[in-house]
Formats: C-alpha cells, sequence, structure tokens
C-alpha cells in the first residue's frame, strides 16, 4: 500500500466525519445564508476544530463568498479547502536533523502514546539508515522503562536506561555522551507523560532540555509534542505550555485511526503556529507517517 | 479570550445579569449565546449543548425569571440546577454483590488510564476494608503486565497475571477462580486499551464480560477529551452496558465538558475522578459540587468537608480566642501549618475557594517546600523564643538559621511574615469589637 492510499485509509473515518456532513448540508442548501454558515459551524466544532479557529474560518469565508459574489452553495466547499489548506501550510521542509548527533526530545501529557510514537519513530529513522539511540527518560511510571525496551528491541536500535526512580536529566545526560561515543546520527528521548499544570514536572522538562543544549552545543535539537487526536480543546493550553518549558517545535498527532475527527491539529496551527509533523494512523509499527498538510486536506476531502 | 476557563467565562457572564436589576428576554438570549460559547469551548457535545441551552432558556424566558425581584439569582439557580441535572444529581457507589467476590471490569480507549485508575481502585477498596485482587488482562500492550504487577506491589495489593500468551477471557476466568480460593471479596480486572470502532476487540471485552458476568463494568474517560467523547461512550455502552464512569487526569486545566457530554449521552453516572499522580488520588465524584465550582461558586461543601476532617474544633476555637486576645505564638503558628499541611497539597484546597479560577491559581505558584522550610525553622526555636519571639537577636537568628539549614534571610523572612499576621490579626479583632460584620467571627488560619 502507497502513502496516500494508507493515509487515505486512515484518515476514512476523518473523512466521514468532516466531508459526508458537510456534502449532505451543501445539497440540502441551494443558497448561501446565515443558516448554512451556522450549520458549517456546526461541523467544524463538531470536528474539535474550536469555536475560535471556526469562527476564523468561517468569517473569512464569508468575506471571500461578499467578495466573489458567489452564490452557489458548493462553491463553498473549495474554497473551504483553500482555506483549510492555507492554514496547515509551513514554510520549512520538515525537520532538521542534521548534525551528528541530533536529538529529537519527545513530550506531551499522560497516555497520549509518547512511548509507542519513539518506536515507530526510531524504526522510520533507522531505515531512513541512520544509527538511533533511544533514551529510556520515563523513569516515573511503572514499567515504562519495559515497555520501550520492548521496542528498542523489536526496532533493532540501542537503548540507554538507568533504574526507575532515578533523575531523567541523568538518563538524558549518559544518553548524550554514549551518543557522542558511539557517533550515533539520531538520539530520540522519551519523557515521562505530565500534565502541563504541574509546575514542577515542566521545571524538570526545561532542566532536561537544559542537559541537552548544555551538553551538545549547536546541535540540531526537535522537540515534538504528542497530541492524541481523541483531546478537545485543551491540546491547544498543552501546546502553548509544553512550548514555554521546551520550544515544541513540531507535533505527533497519534490515534488517528481511531476518532472520527482531526480538527484540533487545525486549531493548533492556528492558534500557536506549530506544524504538525507526524500522525498515528494504526497499531502496527510502520503506522507513523510524515503529515503533509496539502496532502492531508486533499484526504480529507476526496 | 478562547482558553478561560469554563468557570471564568460563565462567572463574567453571570456577573453582567448580576449587575443588571432586571433581566429582559433580550438579556436571557445574550447570557444563554455566552453560556453555549463557554461549554462549547469547553469541549461539552454539541448536541448537548443545544439540548442544555433550549431547556436554561425555555425556563429563564418564563414568567418565573422575569417577574421575580432578583432575576440574576433566578438565573444562575436555574442554570446551576440545569447543569446538575446534566451530570447525573447526586454521587453513586460501586455495586458490591452480596455474595463476594465482586466483580469489577475496567475499559475504555488506550491511554485513559485504566490501569493506574484499577490501582487506584484497588487502594481505594483497600482502605474501606476490602480485599481486592487485581488482574492483568491487557495482553497486547508492551509492558502492561509488569505496570500492573509495580502498582500492585506498591500497593501491596496482590496481582494475578498469566502472561502475554493466554487469552484474556481465560485469565479472568481463572482469576475469579483463585479469588475464590485465595479469600479475596473484590476483583479488579484491567483490561487493554482499545478504539472503540475495533469491532474485534470490542468482541473480546463482550466475551469477558459474558465469562464473568462482572457487577460493575466501569467506562474510564480521559477529562480532556473532546466532541468524540461522546461516540466512545456511546459505542462502550451500547456492546457492554457500563455501569459508570471513571473521569480521569480532572488534574489537569481542561474545562472538563467530556463529563457532561459523557453522563447526558450515556445516562451512567460518573462514580470516581483521577485527580492527581498519586496513587491515592482517586476521588467520588460529586456531580453537583462540579457544578457549582463551573458556576464560580467554588467547590465550597468539599473545602468545609475536609476542612471539618482535618481541623479540630476545639483547637479553633482556642485559637480564636488567642487571636482576639494577642496571644498568638509561634506555637500555635506551627499548628497552623500542621493542620493546613493535613488538608492536602494547598493548590487543590486553593482551587476549591470561591472566585478562584484556572487563571488566579495558575498566577499564584503555591510553594509547598517554602513551607516546609519555615516549618524547620520554627522547629529550630527554642520554647522561650516560640512563645517570645522579641527576644529572638542576631545571634539566636544565627543559631535558628544553622539548625534548620536554611540561611538567616528566610529566619528574618518568617518573623517577619509572622509579625505581619500579628497585625492582620489585630485589624481583625479590633473590626469585631466595633461590630462589624463577617470579620468578627474570622477563624482561617492565615
Amino acid at each position: 500500500m502507497g502513502f496516500f492510499e494508507k493515509l487515505k485509509n486512515g484518515l476514512a473515518k476523518t473523512r466521514k466525519g468532516i466531508t459526508e456532513k458537510i456534502e449532505q448540508v451543501l445539497v440540502s442548501f441551494g443558497k448561501i445564508d446565515d443558516e448554512l454558515f451556522d450549520e458549517l459551524e456546526e461541523i467544524l466544532i463538531a470536528a474539535d476544530v474550536g469555536i475560535g479557529t471556526t469562527m476564523k474560518i468561517t468569517d473569512n469565508l464569508r468575506k471571500k463568498v461578499r467578495e466573489g459574489k458567489i452564490t452557489n452553495a458548493s462553491e463553498i466547499k473549495n474554497l473551504l479547502k483553500e482555506e483549510l489548506t492555507r492554514l496547515m501550510e509551513t514554510e520549512d521542509s520538515g525537520l532538521k536533523l542534521d548534525t551528528v548527533p541530533s536529538v529529537i526530545l519527545i513530550v506531551g501529557v499522560n497516555g497520549v502514546g509518547k512511548t509507542t510514537s519513539i518506536g515507530k519513530l526510531a524504526n522510520y529513522y533507522k531505515n531512513m539508515g541512520k544509527k538511533v539511540i533511544l533514551a529510556a527518560g520515563d523513569t516515573f511510571r511503572a514499567a515504562a522503562i519495559d515497555q520501550l525496551r520492548i521496542w528498542a528491541n523489536r526496532v533493532g536500535v540501542e537503548m540507554i536506561s538507568h533504574s526507575e526512580g532515578s533523575d531523567p536529566a541523568a538518563v538524558i545526560f549518559d544518553a548524550v555522551q554514549a551518543a557522542k561515543a558511539r557517533r550515533a546520527n539520531l538520539l530520540i528521548c522519551d519523557t515521562a507523560g505530565r500534565l502541563h499544570t504541574k509546575k514542577n514536572l515542566m521545571e524538570e522538562l526545561k532542566k532536561i532540555y537544559r542537559v541537552i543544549e548544555k551538553e551538545l552545543p549547536g546541535a540540531d535539537v526537535e522537540t515534538l509534542l504528542v497530541l492524541d487526536a481523541t483531546t478537545g480543546q485543551n491540546a491547544v493550553a498543552q501546546a502553548r505550555t509544553f512550548s514555554e518549558s521546551t520550544n515544541v517545535s513540531g507535533i505527533i498527532l497519534t490515534k488517528l485511526d481511531g476518532t472520527a475527527k482531526g480538527g484540533i491539529v487545525i486549531a493548533v496551527k492556528s492558534e500557536l503556529d506549530i506544524p504538525v509533523r507526524f500522525i498515528g494512523i494504526g497499531e502496527s509499527i510502520d503506522d507513523l507517517q510524515p503529515f503533509d498538510p496539502r496532502e492531508f486536506i486533499e484526504a480529507l476531502f476526496s | 479570550m478562547v482558553f478561560e476557563g469554563l468557570s471564568s467565562k460563565l462567572q463574567e457572564t453571570l456577573k453582567k445579569i448580576r449587575g443588571a436589576g432586571r433581566v429582559t428576554e433580550k438579556d436571557v438570549k445574550e447570557m444563554m449565546r455566552e453560556v453555549r460559547l463557554a461549554l462549547l469551548e469547553a469541549d461539552v457535545n454539541f448536541k448537548v449543548v443545544k439540548d442544555f441551552i433550549n431547556r436554561v432558556s425555555e425556563r429563564c424566558v418564563g414568567q418565573e425569571v422575569l417577574e421575580s425581584l432578583t432575576p440574576g439569582q433566578q438565573v444562575i439557580k436555574i442554570v446551576n440546577e440545569e447543569l446538575i441535572e446534566l451530570m447525573g444529581g447526586t454521587q453513586s457507589r460501586i455495586n458490591f454483590s452480596p455474595r463476594p467476590p465482586t466483580i469489577i471490569m475496567m475499559v475504555g480507549l488506550q491511554g485513559s488510564g485504566k490501569t493506574t485508575a484499577s490501582g487506584k481502585l484497588a487502594n481505594l477498596l483497600r482502605k474501606q476494608g476490602k480485599r481486592p485482587l487485581l488482574v492483568a488482562c491487557d495482553v497486547y500492550r508492551p509492558a502492561a503486565i509488569k505496570q500492573l504487577e509495580v502498582l500492585g506491589s506498591q500497593l501491596n495489593v496482590p496481582v494475578f497475571s498469566m502472561g502475554d500468551k493466554i487469552s484474556p477471557v481465560d485469565i479472568a476466568k481463572a482469576a475469579i477462580e483463585h479469588a475464590g480460593t485465595g479469600g479475596f471479596d473484590t476483583v479488579i480486572i484491567d483490561t487493554a486499551g482499545r478504539l472503540h470502532i475495533d469491532e474485534e476487540l470490542m468482541d473480546e471485552l463482550y466475551n469477558i464480560k459474558n465469562a464473568v458476568k462482572p457487577h460493575e463494568i466501569l467506562l474510564v474517560v480521559d477529562a480532556m477529551t473532546g466532541q468524540d467523547a461522546v461516540n466512545v461512550a456511546e459505542s462502550f455502552n451500547e456492546k457492554l452496558g457500563i455501569d459508570g464512569i471513571v473521569l480521569t487526569k480532572l488534574d489537569s486545566d481542561t474545562r472538563g465538558g467530556a463529563a457532561l457530554s459523557v453522563r447526558a449521552i450515556t445516562g451512567k453516572p460518573i462514580k470516581f475522578a483521577g485527580t492527581g499522580e498519586k496513587l491515592n488520588d482517586l476521588e467520588p465524584f460529586f456531580p453537583d459540587r462540579m457544578a457549582s465550582r463551573i458556576l464560580g461558586m467554588g467547590d465550597v461543601l468539599s473545602l468545609i468537608e475536609k476542612a471539618q476532617e482535618s481541623f479540630d474544633e476545639k483547637k479553633a476555637l482556642e485559637l480564636e480566642r488567642k487571636m482576639r486576645s494577642q496571644q498568638f505564638n509561634f506555637n500555635d503558628y506551627l499548628e497552623q501549618l500542621e493542620q493546613l499541611k493535613s488538608m492536602g497539597p494547598l493548590d487543590k484546597i486553593l482551587g476549591m475557594l470561591p472566585g478562584m479560577n484556572d487563571k488566579m491559581l495558575k498566577s499564584i505558584s503555591v510553594d509547598e517546600k517554602k513551607l516546609a522550610r519555615t516549618e524547620a525553622i520554627i522547629k529550630s526555636m527554642t520554647k522561650k523564643e516560640r512563645l517570645d519571639p522579641s527576644i529572638i537577636n542576631a545571634s539566636r537568628r544565627r543559631r535558628i538559621a544553622a539548625g534548620s539549614g536554611t540561611s538567616i534571610q528566610e529566619v528574618n523572612r518568617v518573623l517577619r511574615d509572622f509579625e505581619e499576621m500579628k497585625k492582620m490579626m489585630k485589624m481583625f479583632s479590633d473590626m469585631g469589637k466595633r461590630g462589624k460584620k463577617g470579620f468578627g467571627r474570622f477563624r482561617m488560619p492565615f
């Protein structure tokens, strides 16, 4: 199965969620009026796009409708597609991981799928020919280290770990030294899930980030925030707070295969301009795909 | 504006109405628009919001409100009542079987917090005098069984597991047998997380249910879930017939609209709430309190209950006497600190106070360590010094700093805080003497 095919399948539910309803609305409304916009708004809100972003999108649509003097309701779909694509596009060309070693730091709240995503990421970069080392930075949750070790063995990469309950920054320190000594291309660091409202735990994250910056000056470091696609508006608060402590440069959106919606990505991009880098669309090891905004929107509407 | 909490948002709206002398039909309409926005921002499902708004508007626009003397109060009352109604009226508990063991089955999506909730529930039940057995039926996620085993050993609750090569249905069956012979009266089955649309795995849950006939099936839901919460809850309920909901991660700053949605869609009560990282952070869920909290009235009931648990009535009266007569000393201060500590983490207590909202809480960073240092400093004082702080000179300060492992600056800070507090108390008691209402019976430690 090709990438596009797989993405389309993975997004089938999402597509069903959004586009079918939009089609329904467009069929039932011949002309563009306030009621139509109300319905469109409701559809976006039901997809977790959030009321603020939704209003922004529909306001823009209204403006375009006025300016373009569009009278046919079915033309709205293309306009909406354009609007969403424009919103999701980024200027850069993806993650920057050129230095040896470079680092990916994985952060997020509890239960979003950080460890699983790391397993998939390690596989992705190993297949690209990179030498990958994992750092078991979740020293808090019971058996988190064992969980990552199983992934490391499955993928066939090395893992640096301390015992449960030890200082995560110390694990990262050792992992950085190991990555330098073994000339690894990429160090992927796991961290314990933490609610962004816990000040002390966010401080701990800052410390981890400082260790990486101090031990690898000038290295490419990407912090990826893992977001659960079923999460509602709180995802924006998560993205904002995690950015404050670790300079989040991208998002991994997980569990997109399970939910009928995925609108929170649009809200996060719109509010904070943090791009989605990968999406998790299944349970198996290669079900992590790079995020392509254009294809994402295309697949959403095709 | 988008990221304010539901309670602050509603408070704002309600304040407008509060200030007005009269509420017109137009006011109600405008207010309901704000309530709708707030609820949507809070992730309450849009269908649930629609019903809610219709119901409340109907009641508000009626004569009841427009002709009453304090329309603002009337509207608050109606919104509050309807919110409580939506969240399920009164609190519910676990259905214990008359013939043990009582079997509890935990189900939910991946990452909702089933394993942690299972551990917390076992801990809670053991405190209530039960003998729980945890059963590891998550044979799919790497190291999930190990996770439950670690939790079990931390809690000293036995864990039944058969590895990940045996079907969960057989593990569950064997566990029930084991519970019978081992003298366990409660069995908590931790199942693997699964998508509600994964038919194969949903069938597996159904088969476990049929094999062991649980008395209680609890759906574990992440409080941060968005609009999709309704679909998840509906699917699990349709397939299994759930008995209740455990709402996890409520200690985040989510507005928790999922609670309203899930409850409204399934009609099943939210029985427990996960409120922290520690294994005793599982609390019974009180819909009425959550509703008044959403409305910004504060979780006054919870606070009063907590205070009653930890405060000794006699000591409080004694303190009040001392405060009035200006005899408050460092011994009393220390006692207050200890009582405050026994009420639980400070930021939790602050969150229950009326008028406190997420935004305000964020700006107050409660420093528990500072409290601990204050305690150490007071404990490093001699009995004489505690009774009469005025004798604490420079050399005594040095000794206290060294004894408590702090600095002279910090000792000075504590002395200064203490004096400030005494001054404040004098103010309060003076006010009381002049007969000003409200301050006369001031009783809080700070």
